[in-house]
């Protein structure tokens, strides 16, 4: 019996922190915004969110495309295709993992420090003597870092599938002599704007947009303790990370599965 | 009541986490003077603030700021009325990532669109007031827990507010800066009539400035009046606490079960 | 100053995320600014296309200089009819040049290889190949070898 009524608490819990979600991201979006600086708000985020995240997701395009090259190679060159590479290495991260790594890897660089540091705000009161001016903090503090992460998601993860198309061409190219005409041309003749580019765009989108509303969320609505922020970090990175997985499972369903 | 309240709170009902915090509160500010709020640590100040400033709801009762019924306000008309309180926190809540310079300078910035060398102006005025011009580019964590007051309190007089609200302005300042604020408050409200609530438990320091008093405890006010008054009030518990005499009706003690419970000792077998 | 930097910076990034797209789009995708205009039509009907399928390559002497559109089944002859999409400047294309069905390696993608003929005219936009080359088909190769016909 006990075990049934913690389920359901368990329950409406989850059910009232979506709900606090929803209206949270109403709010963050309809928000007091008359004192309107927001551009430059938005600026400092990007830097903050994207640029810094760049060094991270630069290396790991690389070594990624780095690995499918050579992977790559070693398995098609047993059937003699090892011109292939190149279509197999562009599918994969402009499909997959261009848009998945970069997810993980973002909400683990800045995800958790976007959380950390709405959370440690509100512990401070700074969000409370913020209000307390006049300034709605969702419009001021949030909105920005929501936006910043929206915009920034699909950037790197462009960014980083072009890193790592580049990373395979150095190995499978320079290294072990594929040639370099049929690495792009096979390649471009099996990737598809629209089916492959355009759905990969659209999946970092989506995540972005899932991944920033986590964070900020979790900063916003952790318990104002150093216990409360760091549980609403780590939250933020697993919540995010799952989310990211299983949304990619189904987009890819629908983009991809034919039914 | 006479036009003369700025703020008016009727029966407000208030309770947190269960625990009933205000249990018909009526109380009335009066418009350009001093208000002292006093009473035992953890009686309610603070959020009495808070309900004032809207960021928190009571359970039931009206509170009305400046004609506008608080609790019944909408977002935007609610920011609209904040942009006229000032509210020095307990904390200070001093934004960590801007300088001192840049803290006192916000609400002018957001909400003005003055030209950058009247805000410098401005914000030097304001933090020589309370002695910290010096310490313009310092960054919070680089204050004293008494500077960081101090620059939180000329933050929030930056916009001239027509109600400001001082949460214990005076713990944690040495003698020469207690009268210095003292000083800064009395001539804040004389100068440009603003209505003040300050929230001390400095009894002396209070009295000698504001002009109306009120003791919070118990979820109710127990005595208000002027100074003078207070200090003539009957009611033993006003007398106790002005006193400060550890024995009395108000405890000291938050709620506990009985002591030798807690101790482990079983009733009377010490 | 330090806001100035920050402008910049983060305008950089902002424009090295449209160059990677853009890349993606043209280099990776091979998605090509200029439009139909620059392309023309052919079509081949093969007995059996194998594994070709739209986006396919079309080449000629190992050059890509086209794509296959769509692969349809003409309900009269019962082949299939490929649609084939050739860039504009290779408008020369001898008329009775074959298309052939080629694989890449023993095991990778197959393709219509365009084997050039000798003629004097060229293949003009919407003619059909007068000969094709179906799809080897391994399977049925080794079963012809071993009933020895
Ligand atoms: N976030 C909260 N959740 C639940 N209860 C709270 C919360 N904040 C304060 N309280 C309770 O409300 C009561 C009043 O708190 P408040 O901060 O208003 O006291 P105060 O009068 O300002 O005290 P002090 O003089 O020490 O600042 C306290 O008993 C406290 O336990
Ligand atoms: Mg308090």
């Amino acid at each position: 019996m006990d075990r049934i009524a913690s389920l359901g608490r368990v329950g409406l819990d989850v059910v009232a922190t979506v709900g606090r979600a929803g209206r949270f991201l109403a709010g963050v979006l309809t928000g007091v915004s008359r004192p309107s600086v927001g551009f430059p708000l938005l600026v400092r985020q990007l830097y903050s969110v994207g640029v810094l995240s760049l060094a991270i997701v630069v290396v790991s395009g690389l070594f990624i495309g780095m690995v499918l090259g050579l992977q790559g190679y070693t398995i098609l060159s047993d059937y003699g295709s090892e011109a292939a590479i190149g279509q197999m290495i562009a599918l994969t991260l402009v499909r997959e993992l261009g848009p998945v790594v970069t997810a993980l890897l973002f909400a683990g660089r800045a995800g958790s420090a976007l959380t950390a540091e709405i959370g440690l705000m509100k512990a401070t009161e700074q969000l409370s003597s913020m209000e307390m001016m006049g300034v709605d903090p969702l419009r001021r503090v949030i909105a920005p870092r929501l936006w910043a992460g929206f915009i920034a998601m699909p950037i790197l993860a462009a960014i980083f599938s072009v890193v790592g198309i580049w990373g395979g061409m150095l190995v499978g190219v320079e290294w072990l002599g594929v040639f370099e005409g049929s690495f792009w041309g096979n390649m471009q003749s099996s990737v598809s704007f629209t089916q492959d580019v355009l759905n990969g765009v659209i999946k970092t989108v989506v995540f972005g947009f899932v991944f920033s509303w986590i964070a900020v969320f979790q900063g916003y609505d952790c318990v104002p303790t150093s216990a409360g922020i760091s549980s609403a970090t780590t939250k933020t990175v697993v919540y995010s990370s799952l989310a990211v997985l299983g949304l990619d499972f189904v987009l890819t369903a629908v983009m991809f599965g034919d039914f | 009541m006479d036009s003369g309240a700025y703020i008016t709170l009727r029966d407000v009902v208030f309770s947190r986490s269960g625990r009933r915090i205000f249990d018909g509160v009526s109380l009335d500010i009066p418009r350009g003077k001093i208000t002292a709020i006093m009473g035992p640590s953890g009686t309610g100040k603070t959020t009495l603030l808070r309900l004032i400033g809207g960021q928190l709801r009571p359970d039931s009762g009206s509170i009305v700021v400046a004609g506008e019924s608080v609790p019944q306000l909408k977002r935007k008309a609610l920011y609209t009325l904040r942009e006229k309180m000032g509210m020095l926190f307990q904390s200070g809540a001093l934004f960590t990532d801007l300088s001192v310079f840049e803290n006192v300078a916000f609400p002018l910035r957001v909400h003005t669109a003055l030209p950058e060398d009247m805000i410098r102006d401005i914000v030097l005025m304001k933090l020589e007031a309370v002695g910290l011009r010096g310490a313009r580019r310092l960054m919070p964590a680089e204050l004293s827990g008494g500077m960081t007051r101090r620059v939180a309190l000329a933050r929030s007089i930056a916009l001239d507010p027509e109600l400001i609200m001082y949460d214990e302005p005076f713990a944690g300042q040495d003698p020469i800066a207690m009268g210095v604020l003292v000083k800064l408050i009395r001539d804040l409200n004389l100068s440009m009539g603003l209505t003040s609530v300050l929230v001390s438990h400095d009894v002396p320091e209070s009295l000698s400035i504001c002009h109306y008093a009120c003791i919070v405890a118990d979820g109710q006010i127990i005595g208000e009046g002027t100074p003078e008054e207070l200090r003539q009030h009957p009611s033993e518990r006003v007398q106790q606490f002005l006193n400060g005499h550890p024995d009395g009706p108000v405890p000291f003690h938050y709620p506990a079960d009985d002591a030798g419970v807690d101790w482990g000792l079983g009733g009377g077998s010490a | 100053m330090a806001q100035r930097t920050t402008e910049i910076v983060t305008g950089l990034f902002i424009i090295a995320g449209l160059a990677a797209l853009m890349f993606l789009a043209l280099q990776v995708s091979g998605l090509s600014p200029k439009s139909d205009a620059d392309t023309y039509t052919l079509y081949a009907n093969f007995n059996d296309v194998g594994g070709i399928t739209p986006r396919g390559k079309v080449a000629m002497a190992g050059v890509t200089v086209g794509s296959v559109k769509s692969v349809t089944l003409d309900r009269d002859t019962f082949q299939a009819r490929v649609e084939l999409t050739i860039d504009a400047n290779v408008d020369n294309i001898p008329a009775d040049s074959s298309a052939v069905i080629r694989t890449s390696g023993l095991l990778g993608e197959q393709y219509i290889d365009i084997s050039i003929g000798g003629d004097m005219d060229s293949l003009n936009a919407g003619d059909t190949f007068y000969s094709t080359q179906s799809a080897m088909n391994l399977e049925r190769l080794i079963t012809n070898f071993a009933s020895g016909k």
